[in-house]
Protein backbone atom coordinates (compact mmCIF):
# COMPACT_ATOMS: atom_id res chain seq x y z
CA UNK A 1 0.00 0.00 0.00
CA UNK A 2 1.13 3.51 -0.87
CA UNK A 3 -0.75 6.55 0.36
CA UNK A 4 0.96 10.16 0.28
CA UNK A 5 1.19 13.63 -1.40
CA UNK A 6 3.43 13.58 -4.36
CA UNK A 7 6.70 14.25 -3.73
CA UNK A 8 10.24 14.63 -4.76
CA UNK A 9 9.85 10.78 -6.72
CA UNK A 10 7.22 11.86 -8.98
CA UNK A 11 7.36 15.72 -9.75
CA UNK A 12 5.43 17.33 -12.39
CA UNK A 13 8.22 19.70 -14.14
CA UNK A 14 7.73 23.49 -12.24
CA UNK A 15 4.33 22.66 -11.47
CA UNK A 16 3.72 22.56 -7.42
CA UNK A 17 2.00 19.34 -6.50
CA UNK A 18 0.45 20.65 -3.23
CA UNK A 19 -2.58 18.05 -2.79
CA UNK A 20 -2.18 15.80 -5.25
CA UNK A 21 -2.18 12.10 -4.58
CA UNK A 22 -0.35 9.34 -5.09
CA UNK A 23 -1.79 6.08 -4.35
CA UNK A 24 -1.76 2.10 -5.23
CA UNK A 25 -4.29 -0.82 -3.81
CA UNK A 26 -3.88 -3.76 -3.97
CA UNK A 27 -6.00 -7.01 -4.56
CA UNK A 28 -4.71 -10.67 -4.35
CA UNK A 29 -6.80 -13.46 -4.98
CA UNK A 30 -6.23 -17.41 -4.44
CA UNK A 31 -6.98 -20.76 -4.40
CA UNK A 32 -7.68 -21.12 -0.39
CA UNK A 33 -7.71 -25.05 -1.27
CA UNK A 34 -11.58 -25.40 0.18
CA UNK A 35 -13.33 -24.70 -3.47
CA UNK A 36 -12.90 -21.02 -2.86
CA UNK A 37 -10.82 -18.01 -2.86
CA UNK A 38 -9.06 -16.20 0.00
CA UNK A 39 -7.72 -13.04 -0.56
CA UNK A 40 -4.39 -12.41 1.01
CA UNK A 41 -3.86 -9.05 0.35
CA UNK A 42 -6.76 -6.62 0.19
CA UNK A 43 -5.30 -3.40 0.61
CA UNK A 44 -6.88 0.02 0.09
CA UNK A 45 -4.87 3.38 -0.43
CA UNK A 46 -6.22 6.88 -0.48
CA UNK A 47 -8.99 7.30 -2.03
CA UNK A 48 -9.56 3.40 -2.98
CA UNK A 49 -11.52 1.56 -0.53
CA UNK A 50 -11.62 -1.82 -0.90
CA UNK A 51 -13.92 -4.08 0.84
CA UNK A 52 -14.54 -7.73 0.71
CA UNK A 53 -18.61 -8.41 -0.07
CA UNK A 54 -21.07 -11.33 -0.30
CA UNK A 55 -21.86 -12.85 -3.74
CA UNK A 56 -22.58 -15.61 -5.69
CA UNK A 57 -20.32 -18.44 -6.86
CA UNK A 58 -17.55 -19.78 -5.19
CA UNK A 59 -15.55 -16.30 -6.28
CA UNK A 60 -14.31 -13.93 -3.80
CA UNK A 61 -16.19 -10.56 -4.29
CA UNK A 62 -14.60 -7.18 -4.12
CA UNK A 63 -15.91 -4.13 -3.99
CA UNK A 64 -14.08 -0.69 -4.56
CA UNK A 65 -15.28 2.58 -2.59
CA UNK A 66 -14.38 6.05 -2.99
CA UNK A 67 -13.45 7.34 0.19
CA UNK A 68 -13.03 10.95 -1.18
CA UNK A 69 -12.93 13.03 -4.38
CA UNK A 70 -10.98 11.86 -6.92
CA UNK A 71 -8.77 12.06 -9.24
CA UNK A 72 -8.31 15.23 -9.13
CA UNK A 73 -6.03 17.17 -11.29
CA UNK A 74 -2.20 15.77 -11.08
CA UNK A 75 -3.58 12.56 -8.67
CA UNK A 76 -1.50 8.95 -9.55
CA UNK A 77 -4.12 6.23 -8.38
CA UNK A 78 -3.59 2.85 -9.21
CA UNK A 79 -4.92 -0.78 -8.85
CA UNK A 80 -3.19 -3.49 -8.97
CA UNK A 81 -5.03 -7.05 -9.31
CA UNK A 82 -3.57 -10.74 -9.64
CA UNK A 83 -5.87 -13.88 -9.66
CA UNK A 84 -3.84 -16.61 -8.39
CA UNK A 85 -4.08 -20.06 -10.28
CA UNK A 86 -7.62 -21.30 -10.24
CA UNK A 87 -9.19 -18.30 -7.90
CA UNK A 88 -11.63 -16.32 -9.09
CA UNK A 89 -12.25 -12.61 -8.24
CA UNK A 90 -15.05 -10.37 -8.84
CA UNK A 91 -14.36 -6.44 -8.61
CA UNK A 92 -17.31 -3.71 -8.76
CA UNK A 93 -17.48 -0.30 -7.41
CA UNK A 94 -19.63 1.26 -5.42
CA UNK A 95 -20.44 4.13 -7.61
CA UNK A 96 -18.85 5.88 -10.52
CA UNK A 97 -15.54 8.00 -10.40
CA UNK A 98 -15.90 11.16 -11.43
CA UNK A 99 -12.48 12.94 -12.88
CA UNK A 100 -12.68 16.14 -11.55
CA UNK A 101 -10.19 19.22 -12.32
CA UNK A 102 -7.60 19.96 -10.61
CA UNK A 103 -5.14 22.80 -9.01
CA UNK A 104 -2.92 23.42 -10.62
CA UNK A 105 -4.62 22.44 -13.93
CA UNK A 106 -2.91 19.00 -15.45
CA UNK A 107 -4.05 15.41 -15.95
CA UNK A 108 -4.90 12.65 -13.35
CA UNK A 109 -3.56 9.20 -14.16
CA UNK A 110 -5.18 6.17 -12.93
CA UNK A 111 -3.58 2.84 -13.46
CA UNK A 112 -4.73 -0.81 -13.95
CA UNK A 113 -2.25 -3.22 -13.88
CA UNK A 114 -4.62 -6.61 -13.40
CA UNK A 115 -3.12 -10.22 -14.21
CA UNK A 116 -5.02 -13.43 -14.43
CA UNK A 117 -3.10 -16.90 -13.63
CA UNK A 118 -3.69 -20.13 -15.51
CA UNK A 119 -7.03 -21.29 -15.12
CA UNK A 120 -8.45 -18.30 -13.01
CA UNK A 121 -11.40 -15.91 -13.73
CA UNK A 122 -11.61 -12.34 -13.51
CA UNK A 123 -14.42 -10.38 -13.38
CA UNK A 124 -13.72 -6.40 -13.55
CA UNK A 125 -16.69 -4.78 -13.63
CA UNK A 126 -17.07 -1.54 -12.35
CA UNK A 127 -19.04 1.52 -12.60
CA UNK A 128 -18.39 4.47 -15.05
CA UNK A 129 -15.58 6.82 -15.35
CA UNK A 130 -17.38 10.30 -15.74
CA UNK A 131 -15.05 13.01 -17.12
CA UNK A 132 -16.29 16.90 -15.45
CA UNK A 133 -16.33 19.53 -16.92
CA UNK A 134 -12.16 20.80 -17.11
CA UNK A 135 -10.82 17.79 -15.93
CA UNK A 136 -8.39 15.44 -17.87
CA UNK A 137 -7.57 11.57 -16.93
CA UNK A 138 -5.26 9.42 -18.21
CA UNK A 139 -5.88 5.76 -17.67
CA UNK A 140 -3.54 3.18 -18.65
CA UNK A 141 -4.97 -0.39 -17.99
CA UNK A 142 -2.53 -3.49 -18.71
CA UNK A 143 -3.88 -7.01 -18.12
CA UNK A 144 -1.94 -10.05 -18.72
CA UNK A 145 -3.60 -13.11 -19.41
CA UNK A 146 -1.79 -16.88 -18.35
CA UNK A 147 -2.92 -19.69 -21.32
CA UNK A 148 -6.63 -20.85 -19.85
CA UNK A 149 -7.64 -17.21 -17.69
CA UNK A 150 -10.81 -16.19 -18.34
CA UNK A 151 -11.71 -12.47 -18.26
CA UNK A 152 -15.04 -10.28 -17.85
CA UNK A 153 -13.43 -6.71 -18.05
CA UNK A 154 -16.05 -3.42 -18.23
CA UNK A 155 -15.15 -0.21 -19.23
CA UNK A 156 -17.62 2.79 -19.72
CA UNK A 157 -16.13 6.34 -20.21
CA UNK A 158 -19.14 9.31 -19.54
CA UNK A 159 -18.53 12.63 -21.25
CA UNK A 160 -19.86 15.19 -19.04
CA UNK A 161 -21.71 14.80 -15.83
CA UNK A 162 -26.05 15.44 -16.22
CA UNK A 163 -24.69 18.96 -14.20
CA UNK A 164 -22.29 19.59 -17.09
CA UNK A 165 -24.68 18.44 -19.76
CA UNK A 166 -27.85 20.75 -17.86
CA UNK A 167 -25.40 23.58 -18.24
CA UNK A 168 -24.66 23.44 -21.86
CA UNK A 169 -20.26 23.69 -20.68
CA UNK A 170 -18.18 21.08 -22.71
CA UNK A 171 -16.98 17.39 -20.90
CA UNK A 172 -13.64 16.79 -19.39
CA UNK A 173 -11.46 14.56 -21.32
CA UNK A 174 -10.99 10.78 -21.12
CA UNK A 175 -7.44 9.44 -22.40
CA UNK A 176 -7.52 5.75 -21.67
CA UNK A 177 -5.35 2.74 -23.13
CA UNK A 178 -5.95 -0.80 -22.88
CA UNK A 179 -3.27 -3.07 -23.34
CA UNK A 180 -4.32 -6.91 -23.08
CA UNK A 181 -1.57 -9.67 -23.45
CA UNK A 182 -2.41 -13.09 -23.90
CA UNK A 183 -0.07 -16.11 -22.85
CA UNK A 184 2.24 -13.36 -24.12
CA UNK A 185 0.77 -12.45 -27.32
CA UNK A 186 -0.31 -8.72 -27.76
CA UNK A 187 -3.96 -9.25 -28.64
CA UNK A 188 -5.22 -5.62 -28.34
CA UNK A 189 -3.47 -2.60 -27.94
CA UNK A 190 -6.30 0.49 -27.99
CA UNK A 191 -6.23 4.07 -27.34
CA UNK A 192 -9.18 6.53 -27.03
CA UNK A 193 -9.00 10.05 -26.61
CA UNK A 194 -12.41 11.49 -25.90
CA UNK A 195 -13.07 15.16 -24.74
CA UNK A 196 -12.10 18.59 -25.93
CA UNK A 197 -8.39 18.68 -26.61
CA UNK A 198 -8.59 15.34 -28.83
CA UNK A 199 -8.86 16.12 -32.37
CA UNK A 200 -11.59 15.45 -33.91
CA UNK A 201 -13.17 13.63 -31.16
CA UNK A 202 -16.93 14.13 -31.67
CA UNK A 203 -16.51 14.21 -35.38
CA UNK A 204 -17.60 11.67 -37.57
CA UNK A 205 -14.95 9.20 -36.90
CA UNK A 206 -15.04 9.09 -33.32
CA UNK A 207 -18.01 9.69 -31.19
CA UNK A 208 -20.14 12.04 -33.41
CA UNK A 209 -23.07 12.93 -31.35
CA UNK A 210 -22.49 10.04 -28.78
CA UNK A 211 -21.58 10.95 -25.35
CA UNK A 212 -20.70 7.82 -24.01
CA UNK A 213 -18.18 4.81 -25.20
CA UNK A 214 -18.23 1.21 -23.47
CA UNK A 215 -16.16 -1.89 -24.37
CA UNK A 216 -16.66 -5.20 -22.58
CA UNK A 217 -14.09 -7.58 -23.38
CA UNK A 218 -14.71 -11.23 -23.04
CA UNK A 219 -12.08 -14.36 -22.65
CA UNK A 220 -13.05 -17.58 -22.85
CA UNK A 221 -16.43 -16.73 -22.18
CA UNK A 222 -19.41 -16.46 -24.01
CA UNK A 223 -20.35 -13.27 -25.49
CA UNK A 224 -22.94 -11.87 -27.95
CA UNK A 225 -23.47 -9.72 -30.11
CA UNK A 226 -25.87 -6.63 -30.41
CA UNK A 227 -29.32 -7.49 -31.35
CA UNK A 228 -30.87 -3.94 -31.86
CA UNK A 229 -29.40 -2.05 -34.36
CA UNK A 230 -27.05 0.54 -32.36
CA UNK A 231 -23.64 2.00 -32.96
CA UNK A 232 -22.02 -1.09 -31.36
CA UNK A 233 -20.70 -4.18 -32.57
CA UNK A 234 -18.87 -7.66 -31.26
CA UNK A 235 -15.12 -7.57 -32.75
CA UNK A 236 -13.62 -10.96 -32.70
CA UNK A 237 -9.40 -10.25 -31.32
CA UNK A 238 -6.60 -12.20 -32.14
CA UNK A 239 -6.15 -14.62 -29.61
CA UNK A 240 -7.49 -17.43 -28.38
CA UNK A 241 -11.59 -17.05 -27.88
CA UNK A 242 -11.38 -12.79 -27.09
CA UNK A 243 -14.02 -11.12 -27.86
CA UNK A 244 -14.39 -6.84 -27.61
CA UNK A 245 -18.10 -5.37 -27.53
CA UNK A 246 -17.52 -2.10 -28.42
CA UNK A 247 -20.65 0.20 -28.13
CA UNK A 248 -21.48 4.27 -28.24
CA UNK A 249 -24.45 5.72 -26.72
CA UNK A 250 -26.09 9.29 -26.03
CA UNK A 251 -26.00 8.35 -22.76
CA UNK A 252 -25.10 6.37 -19.78
CA UNK A 253 -28.25 3.95 -19.39
CA UNK A 254 -28.46 2.90 -22.55
CA UNK A 255 -24.54 2.55 -22.69
CA UNK A 256 -24.89 0.04 -19.86
CA UNK A 257 -27.96 -1.78 -21.75
CA UNK A 258 -25.76 -2.15 -24.62
CA UNK A 259 -22.98 -3.97 -22.59
CA UNK A 260 -25.59 -5.90 -20.64
CA UNK A 261 -27.25 -7.76 -23.28
CA UNK A 262 -23.56 -9.93 -24.17
CA UNK B 1 16.45 9.54 -50.29
CA UNK B 2 14.68 9.86 -53.71
CA UNK B 3 12.30 12.28 -54.01
CA UNK B 4 10.87 10.69 -57.28
CA UNK B 5 10.57 7.15 -55.59
CA UNK B 6 8.74 9.09 -52.17
CA UNK B 7 6.13 10.24 -55.09
CA UNK B 8 5.39 6.94 -56.66
CA UNK B 9 4.96 5.16 -53.48
CA UNK B 10 2.55 7.44 -52.44
CA UNK B 11 0.86 7.68 -55.76
CA UNK B 12 -2.93 6.83 -56.14
CA UNK B 13 -1.98 4.97 -59.76
CA UNK B 14 0.88 2.91 -58.03
CA UNK B 15 -0.87 -0.33 -58.17
CA UNK B 16 -1.48 -1.09 -54.71
CA UNK B 17 -5.31 -1.33 -54.72
CA UNK B 18 -5.78 1.60 -52.33
CA UNK B 19 -8.20 2.96 -54.78
CA UNK B 20 -10.95 0.36 -54.26
CA UNK B 21 -11.16 1.71 -50.40
CA UNK B 22 -12.94 3.90 -48.51
CA UNK B 23 -11.41 3.73 -45.21
CA UNK B 24 -14.82 3.87 -42.91
CA UNK B 25 -16.17 7.06 -45.73
CA UNK B 26 -18.65 4.66 -47.05
CA UNK B 27 -19.93 3.56 -43.90
CA UNK B 28 -19.94 7.33 -42.82
CA UNK B 29 -21.72 8.67 -45.64
CA UNK B 30 -24.30 6.26 -45.34
CA UNK B 31 -25.26 6.58 -41.62
CA UNK B 32 -25.43 10.56 -43.03
CA UNK B 33 -22.83 11.81 -40.52
CA UNK B 34 -20.78 13.08 -43.48
CA UNK B 35 -22.55 14.87 -46.33
CA UNK B 36 -20.69 17.75 -47.50
CA UNK B 37 -17.02 19.44 -47.62
CA UNK B 38 -17.17 20.28 -43.81
CA UNK B 39 -18.33 16.89 -42.58
CA UNK B 40 -15.40 15.57 -44.82
CA UNK B 41 -12.89 17.06 -43.05
CA UNK B 42 -13.91 16.33 -39.56
CA UNK B 43 -13.69 12.87 -40.33
CA UNK B 44 -10.61 12.90 -42.39
CA UNK B 45 -9.45 15.10 -39.68
CA UNK B 46 -10.43 11.79 -36.97
CA UNK B 47 -9.14 9.34 -38.97
CA UNK B 48 -5.41 11.54 -38.95
CA UNK B 49 -4.96 11.46 -35.76
CA UNK B 50 -6.19 8.27 -35.00
CA UNK B 51 -5.89 5.26 -37.28
CA UNK B 52 -3.88 7.69 -39.58
CA UNK B 53 -1.25 8.06 -36.62
CA UNK B 54 -0.92 4.12 -35.88
CA UNK B 55 -0.11 3.58 -39.34
CA UNK B 56 2.18 5.89 -39.39
CA UNK B 57 4.60 4.89 -36.75
CA UNK B 58 4.44 1.18 -37.57
CA UNK B 59 5.12 2.33 -41.07
CA UNK B 60 7.93 4.29 -39.45
CA UNK B 61 9.39 1.51 -36.97
CA UNK B 62 8.91 -0.92 -40.34
CA UNK B 63 11.04 1.39 -42.29
CA UNK B 64 13.78 1.30 -39.61
CA UNK B 65 15.33 -1.88 -38.17
CA UNK B 66 12.64 -3.34 -35.93
CA UNK B 67 11.48 -7.09 -35.53
CA UNK B 68 8.86 -7.14 -38.75
CA UNK B 69 7.15 -10.13 -36.60
CA UNK B 70 6.57 -7.81 -33.29
CA UNK B 71 5.28 -5.15 -35.62
CA UNK B 72 2.86 -7.38 -37.41
CA UNK B 73 1.85 -8.73 -33.84
CA UNK B 74 1.53 -4.66 -33.09
CA UNK B 75 -0.83 -3.88 -36.11
CA UNK B 76 -3.31 -7.02 -35.41
CA UNK B 77 -3.45 -5.90 -31.87
CA UNK B 78 -4.42 -2.45 -32.82
CA UNK B 79 -6.85 -3.41 -35.01
CA UNK B 80 -9.69 -5.13 -33.30
CA UNK B 81 -11.87 -5.70 -36.41
CA UNK B 82 -11.55 -8.53 -37.98
CA UNK B 83 -13.16 -6.93 -41.10
CA UNK B 84 -10.15 -4.06 -41.19
CA UNK B 85 -7.62 -6.75 -39.90
CA UNK B 86 -8.62 -8.38 -43.03
CA UNK B 87 -8.20 -5.56 -45.61
CA UNK B 88 -5.24 -4.73 -43.97
CA UNK B 89 -3.80 -7.59 -45.04
CA UNK B 90 -5.00 -7.42 -48.31
CA UNK B 91 -4.10 -4.24 -48.66
CA UNK B 92 -0.51 -5.32 -47.46
CA UNK B 93 -0.19 -8.39 -50.41
CA UNK B 94 -1.18 -5.82 -53.17
CA UNK B 95 1.57 -3.35 -52.01
CA UNK B 96 3.79 -5.93 -51.53
CA UNK B 97 3.32 -7.41 -55.15
CA UNK B 98 3.82 -3.68 -56.25
CA UNK B 99 6.82 -2.98 -54.31
CA UNK B 100 8.70 -6.03 -55.19
CA UNK B 101 8.40 -5.16 -58.98
CA UNK B 102 9.25 -1.52 -58.40
CA UNK B 103 12.11 -2.12 -55.83
CA UNK B 104 13.22 -5.75 -55.54
CA UNK B 105 14.51 -6.49 -52.02
CA UNK B 106 15.36 -10.09 -49.69
CA UNK B 107 13.33 -7.86 -47.02
CA UNK B 108 9.95 -7.66 -49.37
CA UNK B 109 10.76 -11.29 -50.51
CA UNK B 110 10.98 -12.43 -46.73
CA UNK B 111 7.81 -10.75 -45.82
CA UNK B 112 6.11 -12.80 -48.66
CA UNK B 113 6.98 -15.94 -47.76
CA UNK B 114 6.36 -15.13 -43.95
CA UNK B 115 3.16 -13.78 -44.12
CA UNK B 116 1.69 -15.78 -47.73
CA UNK B 117 -1.88 -13.84 -47.06
CA UNK B 118 -0.12 -10.53 -46.17
CA UNK B 119 1.21 -8.51 -44.09
CA UNK B 120 -0.41 -5.68 -42.40
CA UNK B 121 -0.24 -2.66 -44.86
CA UNK B 122 1.57 -0.15 -42.52
CA UNK B 123 4.44 -3.11 -42.08
CA UNK B 124 4.57 -3.83 -45.86
CA UNK B 125 4.72 -0.11 -46.41
CA UNK B 126 7.60 0.32 -44.41
CA UNK B 127 9.63 -1.85 -45.72
CA UNK B 128 8.48 -0.89 -49.54
CA UNK B 129 10.10 2.16 -48.30
CA UNK B 130 12.91 1.25 -47.19
CA UNK B 131 13.38 -0.99 -50.19
CA UNK B 132 13.12 2.26 -52.55
CA UNK B 133 15.59 3.90 -50.63
CA UNK B 134 13.34 5.80 -48.14
CA UNK B 135 13.17 6.28 -44.52
CA UNK B 136 11.18 6.34 -41.81
CA UNK B 137 10.66 10.14 -42.27
CA UNK B 138 9.15 9.64 -45.53
CA UNK B 139 7.59 6.26 -44.54
CA UNK B 140 5.20 8.03 -41.72
CA UNK B 141 4.72 10.93 -44.51
CA UNK B 142 3.32 8.48 -46.83
CA UNK B 143 1.30 6.90 -44.22
CA UNK B 144 -0.30 9.68 -42.82
CA UNK B 145 -1.30 10.85 -46.39
CA UNK B 146 -2.89 7.78 -47.41
CA UNK B 147 -4.93 7.93 -44.17
CA UNK B 148 -6.94 10.95 -45.76
CA UNK B 149 -6.31 10.65 -49.37
CA UNK B 150 -8.06 7.37 -50.08
CA UNK B 151 -11.18 8.55 -47.47
CA UNK B 152 -11.28 12.02 -49.01
CA UNK B 153 -11.46 10.58 -52.90
CA UNK B 154 -14.53 8.16 -51.69
CA UNK B 155 -16.51 11.01 -50.21
CA UNK B 156 -15.58 13.26 -53.36
CA UNK B 157 -17.25 9.98 -55.33
CA UNK B 158 -20.19 9.32 -52.76
CA UNK B 159 -21.39 12.74 -52.13
CA UNK B 160 -20.77 14.19 -56.11
CA UNK B 161 -18.27 17.12 -54.25
CA UNK B 162 -16.65 19.80 -56.06
CA UNK B 163 -13.17 18.55 -56.59
CA UNK B 164 -11.70 21.89 -55.66
CA UNK B 165 -13.19 22.14 -52.64
CA UNK B 166 -12.20 18.44 -51.58
CA UNK B 167 -8.64 19.48 -52.22
CA UNK B 168 -8.85 23.05 -50.50
CA UNK B 169 -9.57 20.62 -47.52
CA UNK B 170 -6.98 18.49 -47.84
CA UNK B 171 -4.52 20.93 -48.20
CA UNK B 172 -5.71 22.93 -44.91
CA UNK B 173 -5.11 19.52 -43.26
CA UNK B 174 -1.25 19.68 -44.47
CA UNK B 175 0.49 21.00 -41.28
CA UNK B 176 -1.56 18.25 -39.51
CA UNK B 177 -0.19 15.37 -41.95
CA UNK B 178 3.30 16.71 -41.47
CA UNK B 179 2.90 16.85 -37.19
CA UNK B 180 1.30 13.62 -36.99
CA UNK B 181 3.91 12.17 -39.60
CA UNK B 182 6.62 13.77 -37.43
CA UNK B 183 4.82 12.57 -33.96
CA UNK B 184 4.80 9.01 -35.60
CA UNK B 185 8.35 8.96 -36.78
CA UNK B 186 9.72 10.08 -33.29
CA UNK B 187 7.54 7.42 -31.58
CA UNK B 188 8.93 5.27 -33.33
CA UNK B 189 12.65 5.76 -32.66
CA UNK B 190 11.46 5.39 -29.09
CA UNK B 191 10.97 1.80 -29.61
CA UNK B 192 8.10 -1.04 -29.69
CA UNK B 193 6.54 0.00 -26.41
CA UNK B 194 6.46 3.54 -27.55
CA UNK B 195 4.18 3.11 -31.02
CA UNK B 196 1.26 5.13 -30.67
CA UNK B 197 -2.17 2.75 -30.69
CA UNK B 198 -4.64 5.58 -31.37
CA UNK B 199 -7.92 4.62 -32.35
CA UNK B 200 -11.16 5.79 -33.35
CA UNK B 201 -14.47 4.31 -32.09
CA UNK B 202 -16.95 4.58 -34.89
CA UNK B 203 -14.37 3.31 -37.11
CA UNK B 204 -14.27 -0.08 -35.98
CA UNK B 205 -18.18 -0.24 -35.83
CA UNK B 206 -18.53 1.42 -39.30
CA UNK B 207 -15.75 -1.43 -40.67
CA UNK B 208 -17.78 -4.16 -39.46
CA UNK B 209 -21.34 -2.51 -40.74
CA UNK B 210 -20.03 -1.66 -43.87
CA UNK B 211 -18.59 -5.63 -44.44
CA UNK B 212 -22.06 -6.61 -44.04
CA UNK B 213 -23.45 -5.15 -46.72
CA UNK B 214 -24.61 -6.96 -49.58
CA UNK B 215 -24.04 -4.30 -51.77
CA UNK B 216 -21.28 -1.51 -51.81
CA UNK B 217 -19.36 0.84 -53.50
CA UNK B 218 -16.26 0.41 -52.20
CA UNK B 219 -14.27 -2.85 -50.64
CA UNK B 220 -14.03 -1.13 -47.07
Amino acid sequence: MTVGALTADAPAAGAPTTGALLAAARITAVQDGRGGTALPALDGAGPLALRRTTGEGTAAHVMVVGSMAAPLGGDRLAIHARVGAGAELCVTSAAATISLPGRPAGPAHYDLDLTVDEDARLDWLPEPVVAATGSHLIMTTRITLAPGARLRYREEQVLGRHHDWARQAPPGRLTSRLTVRQAGRLILDQQTDLGPGAPGWDGPAALADHRTAGQLLSVGLPAEPPTAPADAVLLTLPGTGATLLTALAPDALTLRRLLAAA
Amino acid sequence: MSVSALLLLADGRFPAGGHAHSGGAEAAVKAGRVHDATTMAAFLTGRLHTTGLTSAALAAAAAADHDLAALDEAADARTPSPAQRATSRRLGRQLLRAARAAWPHPLLDDLRSRYPRGAHQPVVLGVAAYAAGLGPTEAAAVAAYESVNGPATACLRLLGLDPYEVAARLAALAPQLDAVAARATEAARAGLEQLPAASAPLLDIYAEQHHSWKVRLFAS
